[in-house]
């Protein structure tokens, strides 16, 4: 029996490790174990005001705080009965892409194009490249602090709306900017095409929010490749979770069937169709067919969603007018869910308020719980095909494998830890 | 030489760490000035210290993080809180004013396979250099610590109430003109009053000024009409667990 410890393997937000044990060809014992530290959220909103959550639940996240405050903040509007104009809701739209767009950029560039470049981390990569890169990220941040006042933990979203309009000629000043970067997505195509990813098809469950009037990102039902079309209020009654001992992030899966992916992969294998003609293009260039069973075209994905986005953007801020943007409501008591999609998936809040506005319960399930356990069904599936390799390298496409979900583990950074063990 | 930088994370969001990679395109030109010896979020090249600068985020919530602070401490020279998690537990302290049983079990229905303890800043467990308050700290703060390192000099960081940056923007104030439960008067600076710039109150993310007159905060907020358990809230939010906030965060 052979135990081999490979050090920390990285780029990868949140505390996690692999145990991996291998007999010949033969997994047998895998275990993604998510060691994060608990922050108890559900429990620490309990006897807060309803007007704290959108702040409070932020704070889960450092990276897709945006997806977390418009989650949040529709799940508790549906309680009070808030309905929000149609500024409100292009705000929240254009957030949202803002959001996408810095964390996608944060991931392709900065965590996984080292695996494609064959480097430890960008640092030391072309600085050319890098500059145009982080410039494209730039764009979404900006996007983001325009609306939200602020980029990491943005302070405008409230509810009923927002508490300020942002001006009109900012966001033009952006548009500027915006298609520069777009540029820069499009010339990127190559370093993330399917030549440069390890073949590998795994049927799977895929789900993702779909909406016939648009790409879904705020609103949507839930749908799936394997039939599931279901509406966010019955998210629990199809979804359930479960706790394993080896984790602090619990195992989603669809309740009768299994684990199933959420991000990236799934939104564009849904909704293929909806994406702008230039992301279409892309794809058409990336060598990746959609929808796609490779796992790993999901940093893919993750592009033509920046490409379309942008496009996006750009019809948005045209469209925005400056005006009002705060509905009136009145506190009243009740529970109801929502679902947003943030940059790594489907993104579920759900919230129990008393007739005096406190919290009375919480129910959170951010998308790397629910891709937990598919991440372990790939692996299962994907080590027998890569056995033969060293240790080392089979340590190393497994952690590419994980990567490519991008799992906000428990929306952190740290590191994964692989340790393969070939018996 | 370039500066020996360390960046480290325990219980937090990593929302610090955001922050300083949205320094964006001007990455390169810090490239020129400090090497990354150890940032597991953004590379894989991990180098055991010396540090010149450990940027630490996060609070320090279970028994395993103790022993890790205490270990980074050794080897780094000047070690720097990144944040109020790292400050002073920030949100996730919130929870220290319930049970830890009670949170474990609301959380997770298993609760023996949870290891946690109280939260608390890092200063708790080992000697803390400079603290960059804030949820995050804003990036040219960041920055300004980069700096006075790389200067050898000390880090100019505001001790002055947020009321002060309100004053520069010619905000009105929105706790006496408005009566809304502005946290300003108390709340460290540094943010560039980014909340009462965009029409609402301060929140006081960036935890206590330094000498804070809380007691006067206190009687404000009762004035205006907040009830005992508003007020408390308020201070158990960011930085509950730093010394000005403890006495009223249990009122």
């Amino acid at each position: 029996m052979k135990t081999v410890k490979i050090g920390y393997l990285t780029r990868v937000e949140g505390k996690a490790e692999l145990d991996l044990t291998i007999d010949g060809e033969e997994v047998k014992d895998l275990k993604l174990k998510i060691y994060e530290e608990p922050r108890f959220f559900e429990a620490l909103l309990i006897g807060r005001s309803f007007e704290e959550v959108v702040e409070l639940t932020s704070r889960i996240c450092g990276i897709c705080y945006v997806t977390h405050q418009l989650s949040s903040v529709r799940a508790v509007e549906k309680v009070l009965g808030v309905e929000v104009n149609d500024r409100i809701r292009l705000l929240r739209r254009l957030i949202a892409i803002g959001g996408i767009i810095s964390s996608h950029c944060l991931h392709l560039y900065l965590l996984a194009l080292p695996d494609v470049l064959g480097l430890p981390d960008v640092f030391t990569a072309d600085p050319k490249l890098l500059v145009k890169a982080l410039r494209l990220k730039a764009v979404g941040d900006k996007l983001v602090e325009l609306i939200g006042g602020r980029g990491v933990h943005p302070v405008t979203i409230v509810v009923g709306g927002f508490t300020y309009t942002p001006p009109k000629d900012k966001l033009m000043e952006l548009a500027q900017s915006l298609k520069e970067a777009k540029k820069t997505a499009v010339e990127s195509v190559p370093l993330f095409s399917a030549d440069k990813f390890p073949r590998f098809e795994v049927d799977c469950e895929r789900v993702a929010l779909s909406n016939p009037e648009e790409y879904a990102i705020n609103e949507g039902r839930v749908k799936s490749n394997k039939g599931l079309d279901i509406s966010e209020d019955e998210f629990r009654a199809f979804i359930e979770e479960t706790q394993v001992p080896h984790s602090t992030a619990k195992h989603s899966k669809v309740k009768g069937r299994g684990s199933y992916m959420v991000g990236p992969l799934s939104r564009v294998n849904l909704n293929f169709s909806q994406l702008s003609d230039d992301a279409r293009e892309a794809a058409e260039a990336s060598g990746f067919k959609f929808p796609s069973s490779n796992p790993f075209a999901a940093n893919m994905a993750r592009l033509l969603e920046v490409i379309s986005l942008i496009d996006e953007a750009l019809e948005l801020i045209d469209a925005y007018r400056e005006g009002p943007v705060r509905a009136p409501f009145q506190v009243k008591g009740g529970s109801a869910g929502a679902i947003t999609e943030a940059p790594r998936g489907m993104n579920y809040h759900w919230y129990s308020i008393g007739d005096d506005g406190l919290i009375k319960a919480a129910d959170i399930s951010p998308p790397t719980c629910q891709n937990a356990r598919r991440v372990e069904d790939d692996l299962r599936e994907y080590v027998p095909t890569i056995a033969h390799l060293s240790e080392k390298e089979i340590a190393s496409r497994c952690a590419m494998l994980i990567r490519a979900y991008d799992p906000c583990i428990s929306c952190a950074v740290h590191s994964i830890e692989v340790k393969v063990k070939k018996l | 030489m370039k500066l020996k930088v360390g960046v480290f994370k325990f219980t937090s969001c990593s929302g610090c760490q955001v922050e300083l990679i949205r320094m964006n395109e001007q990455l390169p030109e810090l490239l020129n000035l400090v090497e990354f010896k150890y940032w597991a979020m953004a590379s894989s090249k991990l180098e055991d210290g010396p540090y010149d600068l450990a940027l630490v985020e996060g609070a320090i919530s279970t028994p395993e993080c103790i022993e890790e602070v205490k270990a980074i401490r050794e080897k780094s020279r000047v070690l720097v809180a990144l944040g109020d998690c790292a400050v002073t537990g920030g949100v996730p302290s919130i929870r220290n004013w319930m049970s830890q049983r009670e949170a474990e079990t609301i959380v997770y229905p298993k609760p023996g396979y949870i290891r946690s303890t109280r939260v608390y800043g890092i200063d708790e467990y080992v000697k803390v250099d400079y603290y960059l308050k804030g949820c995050p700290p804003r990036l040219e703060n960041i920055l300004q610590v980069f700096k006075a390192v790389i200067l050898g000099v000390k880090p100019r960081l505001r001790q002055h109430s947020v009321c002060v940056e309100c004053k520069l923007y010619e905000n009105e104030c929105l706790l006496t003109t408005y009566k809304q439960p502005c946290m300003g008067p108390v709340t460290a600076a540094g943010c560039g009053a980014i909340c009462p710039n965009v029409g609402r109150v301060c929140e006081g993310c960036y935890g206590p000024m330094s000498d804070p007159n809380v007691a006067s905060m206190v009687e404000r907020l009762r004035e205006i009409g907040l009830s005992d358990d508003e007020i408390v809230r308020k201070f158990r939010k960011y930085a509950g667990m730093s010394k000005p906030y403890r006495e009223v965060a249990k009122l």
